[in-house]
């Protein structure tokens, strides 16, 4: 017997549920999506503003992919989901029935009713529509405001300052990203935000916005009472889950779709992965709502496996994340948290140039390794996260150091000033470090 | 929500220029006029002053352009790339105005030269310098290869001065080009020696191998027996160890001259290659087919020798100047560099290389190179595929944690440079585990060990190591066949 299975989004959540489905299974496979035709890297939005790429260049899949693997695409909006009748409208074609549902909707922009919000030229980044606007708007202007010191604000000044555009960036608190970042990481990016010549204003928010006869913004007024000067306002405060047809319909939601450790919904049938799901409880996910392209990928290939018959838990691997910060890479794997913590010791090493940052954080009690945070520097992941799950001590970590780095050949190498930072701290407990040897033996030995 | 399309069009970044550029603007335009003028021999009484008042010119106003680099953070810097006429390829006037002006200078070369005769005269003195002999039209090219490696070599250099694998590769191709590819040459037609490339060997250099190459540089005395023996050492030793430890980067990306314009000269194209499968396909017909072409006519010259001409005749020497005519002339320069602005930097290495092809061959099956994916990193941005010069579709190995053994990739490292999550690392390692599975795979094993419950909840349903096994094949996702 072969099933409907019906997805609506085609976000990496709901593509990855589609290519497992379809590997384990002989499922009718059907996405709808209301944005694009066909799947793009909305990680990669920035680069196509920058010039860096197309938007066909962000297409992981060429397009002859869907059809060779038998998954209908249909480029429209839900409307409504009726989960007892087991329907959905669309708001062009015809309704469709579904014997499995995957709801994978994904986040909208998150605004917080500021005077003139609604302008021309005021505007969050989330979508193509979105890139669309800012093309419009961001023409021939004179500054831009960006406001909200997290991933998405930095990705648009940086589109902003590749474009020549003299960007002013409000950032509500003391430093850039410091509800996630310990302070010296914080600081590094505050100074490379400013090496690019953006004007960052700390701890300034948004109190409105003002527009001209056209009704598009003209300048903004700050906490601090100034008014800047701006032709286009980018607002990144934050997603919140897009579930506007959800909420109209039988499926319980909260601030996302409530879901279960398998990804299910109240109702029969109906699943919810990605940005728009939310657990109904906490240690399920790293948050309740995880808001990652790798939790929207983890989730999608798990429902899969539920879908086609293997009850399969949702349990993320080992917390790891990257973002770039103009030229500055960062990665992270395990737990670092943004506050000092009790129990906890911090190895840190930061670079003269103040470009690179290595942290290593440890119990203080038995000495096991607990993340890291890497600035300017690659390590390997699935070194790192081996050594957190085999619960390695800070000694044994920085012995095999050399090991991990995945910087490219004859980059230099910062591991030793890492491994001198921490025998100047703990002289009676000095560390060597072990010659680089065998390092994809020590992965997959 | 309205539904959209996304054909939508992006404007290109208002192209700013400093006054100082605007200054080697004016600088370029004359350099540029020295030189042409010269066509119609103008000047050319005065050819050391005509040819290095117009390089001078050129270089300065080069450099004036590369300050760009410079006045900006080091990093990676791609911005307008695709906004940018010049560089948009196809689309592109300019990329357009440019395969033609860059295609139409080797048909003149090759079968119009008489035009170039008051140009090649401005060339005499350095030639009489170096060689010792007067300037003829490949010393002219030779001349304008060199420079252009050198003078976009150092665009190279600002551009990735964040990046060492670049730097050293970069002054590697350089010095190659200029020492062995040029000043080398240039010397032994000053002591009267054969004219002869250290850095450049059968198949690649088709001729090396045959008879007639062997007996003429034998005949000439001891250093052309070196040379014969130089060439063999070269390709039956050197190319499979040095291919065997670091893969085909060591001569694509490092030694090699064509290699080297491509990398200095064809950087602002690389984005132009195209990373379809059906590229890919192509591909693979066409540059196997040259290799089957020179084995079969070095093959065949040797039968040839061997029999003193009795069993094939003529035929063998009409085979190889077709495969001098088609793969050497029309194929290496017309088509290999003119096109840089339709189809990317590398069309000669990537469609026609015999070289190429063969360390290609060893590169996959008999290598310690690969590009390992780091983990779950991947966010699928795509940046790596449109920078890789070889078209080769990096993220579909990336985006499923799987390393790349491609024998087309020749190791130039700017898939990794460009990559924004660390995702990409080249590298030389123990042979086993070369061909992994995806690593995002193992993520869920790692988590299905951690998570105590799991065997018990999933007993007698799907094994536990089953969660290996999905490995999606080329042709289960892209109808490869
Ligand atoms: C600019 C930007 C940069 C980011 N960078 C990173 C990063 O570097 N790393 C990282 O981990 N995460 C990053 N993220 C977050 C990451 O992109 C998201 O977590 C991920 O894309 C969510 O995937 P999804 O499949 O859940 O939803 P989405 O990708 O949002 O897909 C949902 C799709 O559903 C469609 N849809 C919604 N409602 C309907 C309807 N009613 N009918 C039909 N279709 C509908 C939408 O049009 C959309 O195409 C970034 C996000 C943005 C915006
Ligand atoms: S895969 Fe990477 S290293 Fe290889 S040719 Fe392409 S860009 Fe260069
Ligand atoms: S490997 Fe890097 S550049 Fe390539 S798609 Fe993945 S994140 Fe992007």
């Amino acid at each position: 017997m072969s099933k409907n299975v019906v997805i609506i989004g085609n976000g990496i959540a709901g593509v990855t549920a589609a290519r497992y489905i379809r590997k384990w299974s002989d499922f009718n496979i059907t996405i709808i999506s209301a944005e694009t035709k066909h799947f793009f890297s909305r990680t990669a939005l920035m680069y196509i503003y920058m010039g860096h790429m197309r938007y066909q260049d962000t297409k992981p899949y060429e397009d002859h992919f869907w059809e060779k693997n038998r998954i209908d695409l249909i480029h429209d909006r839900v409307t409504g989901i009726d989960a007892a009748g087991k329907s959905l409208s669309l708001e062009q074609g015809n309704a469709i029935n579904y014997d499995v549902l995957i709801i994978a909707t994904g986040s909208k922009s998150r605004f917080f009713g500021w005077p003139g919000q609604d302008l021309k030229g005021v505007q969050g980044l989330y979508g193509i529509p979105d890139l669309e606007a800012m093309e419009t708007y961001t023409k021939d202007i004179n500054r831009a405001v960006v406001v909200g010191g997290g991933l998405i604000g930095i990705e648009m000044v940086e589109m902003l300052h590749s474009r020549n555009i003299p960007v002013t960036f409000l950032v509500r608190e003391t430093n850039y990203f410091e509800h996630l970042f310990p302070l010296e990481e914080s600081q590094i990016i505050n100074q490379e935000i400013r090496d690019h010549h953006v004007d960052l204003q700390l701890q300034t928010e948004l109190k409105e916005a003002l527009g001209d006869n056209d009704g598009r913004v003209r300048a903004i007024v700050s906490s601090k009472d100034e008014e800047i000067p701006c032709q286009f306002l980018g607002l990144t405060t934050g997603v919140a889950p897009n579930i506007g047809i959800v909420e109209a319909s039988d499926v319980e939601t909260n601030r996302g779709v409530l879901v279960d450790e398998f990804l299910q919904t109240n109702m029969p049938d109906v699943y919810a992965i990605g940005d728009c799901a939310e657990f109904r409880e906490d240690g399920i996910g790293y948050r309740r709502i995880d808001q990652l392209w790798y939790t929207g990928r983890h989730q999608g290939k798990t429902v899969a496996r539920t879908i086609c018959g293997v009850q399969q838990r949702y349990n993320p691997p080992l917390f790891f994340n990257s973002a770039k910060f103009f030229s500055i890479e960062y990665q992270t794997y395990g737990t670092i948290s943004a506050k000092p913590e009790e129990g906890i010791e911090t190895l840190l090493w930061i670079s003269d140039r103040k470009k690179e940052l290595i942290r290593i954080n440890y119990r203080k009690d038995n000495q096991q390794v607990v993340g890291f945070n890497l600035l300017g520097i690659r390590f390997r992941h699935a070194l790192c996260e081996k050594w957190l799950l085999e619960k390695r001590t800070i000694d044994y970590v920085l012995t095999h150091l050399a090991e991990a780095n995945f910087d490219p050949e004859f980059y230099k190498k910062y591991e030793p000033e890492l491994v001198a930072t921490y025998n100047r701290q703990n002289p009676d407990n000095p560390v060597q470090m072990a010659p680089k040897k065998g390092v994809l033996a020590n992965i997959f030995g | 929500m309205q539904r959209y399309d996304v054909t939508f069009q992006l404007t290109s970044p208002t192209a700013k220029f400093t006054a100082m550029e605007r200054v080697g603007m004016v600088i370029l335009g004359l350099g540029l006029l020295t030189w042409v003028v010269a066509l119609w021999g103008i000047g050319i009484d005065q050819p050391a002053l005509m040819f290095w008042g117009g390089l001078a010119a050129i270089a300065t106003s080069a450099f004036i352009y590369f300050q760009r680099y410079l006045n900006r953070p080091a990093g990676i810097n791609n911005d307008g790339v695709w906004l940018n006429s010049a560089m948009a390829g196809v689309k592109g006037l300019v990329g357009w105005t440019l395969g033609i002006v860059f295609t139409g200078f080797y048909i003149i070369l090759y079968w119009q030269d008489a035009w170039l005769a008051n140009f090649v005269t401005i060339f005499e003195p350095l030639s009489q310098l170096l060689r010792n002999q007067p300037a003829d039209k490949w010393f002219m090219y030779g001349t304008l290869y060199t420079l252009a490696v050198l003078i976009m070599g150092v665009r190279m250099l600002y551009k990735y001065r964040h990046n060492k694998y670049q730097i050293l590769r970069t002054i590697s191709v350089m010095f190659f080009q200029l020492g062995f590819a040029f000043l080398i040459p240039s010397l032994l037609v000053m002591f009267n020696q054969p004219e002869f490339y250290f850095s450049y060997f059968w198949p690649l250099k088709y001729d090396y191998l045959w008879p007639s190459s062997i007996d003429w540089l034998t005949g000439s005395g001891k250093l052309g027996v070196f040379m014969v023996f130089w060439g063999g050492l070269m390709f039956f030793l050197a190319t499979p160890i040095l291919t065997f430890f670091y893969g085909k980067r060591w001569y694509c990306s490092w030694v090699c001259g064509c290699g080297g314009l491509a990398e200095t000269l064809g950087d602002p194209f690389r984005h132009l290659s195209d990373n379809s499968v059906k590229a890919w396909k192509y591909e693979r017909y066409i540059i196997h087919g040259v290799v089957v072409f020179v084995v079969v006519t070095t093959a065949l010259l040797w039968t040839n020798s061997a029999t003193s001409g009795a069993v094939l005749g003529q035929a063998s020497a009409s085979f190889s100047k077709w495969y001098g005519f088609l793969i050497g002339l029309i194929f290496a320069g017309v088509v290999g560099t003119g096109f840089y602005p339709i189809f990317g930097n590398r069309v000669w290495c990537r469609f026609g290389c015999p070289m190429a092809a063969t360390l290609g061959m060893l590169q996959k099956w008999f290598s310690r190179f690969r590009i390992t994916t780091n983990g779950g990193q991947c966010i699928s941005c795509g940046n790596c595929s449109t920078y890789c010069e070889m078209g080769i579709d990096v993220r579909w190995y990336a985006q499923r944690g799987q390393n790349i053994v491609r024998s087309s990739c020749v190791g130039c490292g700017v898939c990794a440079a460009v990559c924004p999550r660390g995702v990409l690392k080249l590298e030389n390692g123990p042979r086993e585990h070369r061909y992994n599975g995806p690593v995002l795979i193992h993520n869920d094993r790692v988590s299905v060990v951690l998570d105590d419950d799991w065997q018990a909840e999933t007993k007698g349903m799907m094994p536990v190591h089953q969660e290996d096994i999905p490995v999606l094949t080329d042709s289960d996702w892209k109808g490869m066949g």
